[in-house]
């Protein structure tokens, strides 16, 4: 990707390592980092997560709210996914708008969820026409070790599947506060998984440097009957239809891996 | 409908605008339709209407995001604001900066970029309507517009979407079936070497329908391929027949001054 004469020296390493059939930090390549995977821990938001994937940190918080529903979609609840790239988080960053990789970030995850169809929107309806329910799922980086897509994906699925948000009474058009909240409903549970090119071998939970030097990289989310919700490719680079069977199945079996961890954690 | 067709037509089932699952809609590719531009095409696909044009490679401004050894590919993918309804922004949405992303990513490995250091290629994209499909209509109209900047390519790249309605497998979905859909899986390819470029998919179906589906839209591409050849040789045969004919006059006429073909007319009237 970059293409300065450090990261050439650097390919030509982690490439040697790779076809040994081991990676810079001892990995399999199938084998993701330890992850560590934190709820609700946040007060003040209606559903939080704190993923750590090896040295990638990120924290996810849900946060609910009224607001008018798109033209379009009269009786359906509105969820948001965003994602900020903190200057804290890498040496490179800084601050100002989003980057296009944090606009991609943000809407592969919000194309997992909405395309598995993850919260009922019509639940989070209100007043028809004027007053919904609002999601808003923030993916927020605080230490960037590549991966971002799997560990947010991870995160903002514990985050909502823990979340509780206000059960709002209407009558006649009025919207009441109650002190009561209720748990989000989902109705699938989504996992992102990627897998990247690295010359002709495929590797999982690439670290920053590894994405770095990668020719291209296809994330899969697949629910947990193994259906499907999104494919992304990114990269300069073909992938011939093998190759990219190839990785729906490496990520089928892996977005399980995940999902069991995220559900181990987020059922108790 | 006669129902004599061999294709296995799932049953009944028809799609909104009769089209059989793994047909596309019309196509119809023009290139070199912008004159200031180095390249450009303007491509119907079914009510797509969608405009591209080719700048460079040329001097990358700002300068910053240039690269020492190798060119950049800078696309901008935008919508005009009566191209949808309800009426949309001109601004930039997120999803016009993901798709720009996509489509580098897609039409990139078509090109030699390592032979234009500093430099960046421009690929400008109009969506003056859109129906569904937009970012493939725009990879399509894209790589036309490359080849005539007369830029080198390794391959065209032809891009088609594949996708689930009703429980039914199709190809080149349509406005309607995108919206109403069960899933999208937009697809680009390069046929001589037999690549996926740009592989994106919403929605729900199984990892065998994903197979499917991505052999469906790789067969479309190949289709659009060809509609994409013809497009460039109708053009390029007719200045090629010309410059053919403009070598061959000099060597001919110490020789023996014979008559002037059909060919060669309009060769010499374009030269004085």
């Amino acid at each position: 990707m970059s293409n300065n004469i450090v990261s050439k020296l650097k390919r030509k390493k982690i490439e040697e390592v790779i076809k040994t059939g081991k990676r810079m930090d001892g990995r399999e390549l199938l084998q993701y980092r330890d992850w560590q995977i934190k709820t609700g821990f946040l007060e003040k938001s209606e559903g939080s997560a704190e993923v750590r994937l090896g040295k990638t940190h990120v924290v996810v918080g849900v946060k609910a709210g009224i607001g008018t529903p798109f033209e379009d979609s009269p009786d359906e609840g509105v969820m948001m996914v965003n994602a900020e790239f903190t200057p804290i988080a890498h040496p490179t960053w800084e601050p100002g708008p989003p980057p296009d990789e944090a606009i991609e970030l943000a809407r592969v995850v919000d194309r997992g969820l909405r395309a598995a169809e993850v919260l009922s929107m019509e639940e989070l309806g209100l007043v028809s026409g004027e007053k919904v329910q609002m999601v808003f799922v923030d993916l927020y980086i605080l230490n960037y070790d590549g991966n971002l897509i799997d560990a947010c994906s991870a995160g903002a699925l514990a985050a909502l599947n823990t979340a509780e948000i206000p059960d709002l009474k209407v009558s006649k058009g009025e919207i009441t506060q109650t002190d009561k909240k209720k748990k989000l409903k989902l109705r699938a549970h989504p996992i992102a998984a990627t897998v990247v090119k690295i010359g002709d071998e495929f590797i999982v939970d690439a670290t920053v440097d590894e994405e770095e030097i990668m020719d291209g990289r296809i994330t899969v989310t697949l629910d947990e009957n193994g259906n499907v919700n999104a494919m992304q490719k990114m990269g300069a680079i073909g992938f011939s239809v093998d190759e990219i069977k190839k990785c729906i199945n490496i990520a089928s079996e892996k977005a399980a891996e995940i999902r069991a961890k995220v559900m181990a954690v987020t059922n108790g | 409908m006669s129902k004599t067709r061999k294709r296995k037509t799932s049953k009944k089932w028809e799609r909104v605008d009769g089209r059989k699952p793994d047909e596309l809609r019309p196509i119809h590719i023009e290139s070199g339709v912008l004159p200031n531009a180095d390249g450009s095409a303007y491509i119907e696909m079914g009510r797509n209407k969608i405009m591209a044009g080719v700048y460079g490679p040329r001097e990358m401004h700002p300068k910053r995001l240039s690269k020492p050894n190798q060119g950049v590919l800078r696309c901008r993918y935008h919508m005009a604001p009566f191209s949808v309804d309800p009426r949309r922004s001109p601004a930039p949405s997120r999803r016009d900066m993901e798709i720009s992303m996509v489509m580098r990513d897609a039409l990139e490995p078509a090109l030699f970029l390592e032979r234009y250091p500093r430099s960046v290629i421009d690929v400008f994209v109009e969506i003056i309507q859109a129906d569904g499909g937009t970012r493939c209509a725009s990879i399509n109209a894209a790589a036309v517009a490359l080849a005539d900047a007369g830029i080198p390519m390794k391959d065209l790249v032809a891009a088609c979407a594949a996708g689930k309605y009703e429980n039914n497998l199709i190809l080149d979905l349509g406005d309607y079936e995108d919206k109403k859909g069960q899933s999208d899986m937009p697809l680009a390819y390069m046929p001589k070497f037999d690549k996926v470029t740009l592989l994106q998919m919403e929605g729900i179906m199984t990892q065998a329908e994903t197979d499917e589906a991505i052999k469906m839209a790789v067969e479309g591409c190949k289709k659009i391929y060809e509609i994409q050849k013809e497009t460039l040789k109708k053009k390029y045969g007719m200045v090629q027949g010309e410059a053919a004919a403009a070598e061959e006059t000099p060597e001919e006429e110490p020789e023996s001054p014979e008559e002037p073909t059909e060919e060669d007319k309009p060769a010499e009237e374009e030269e004085q």
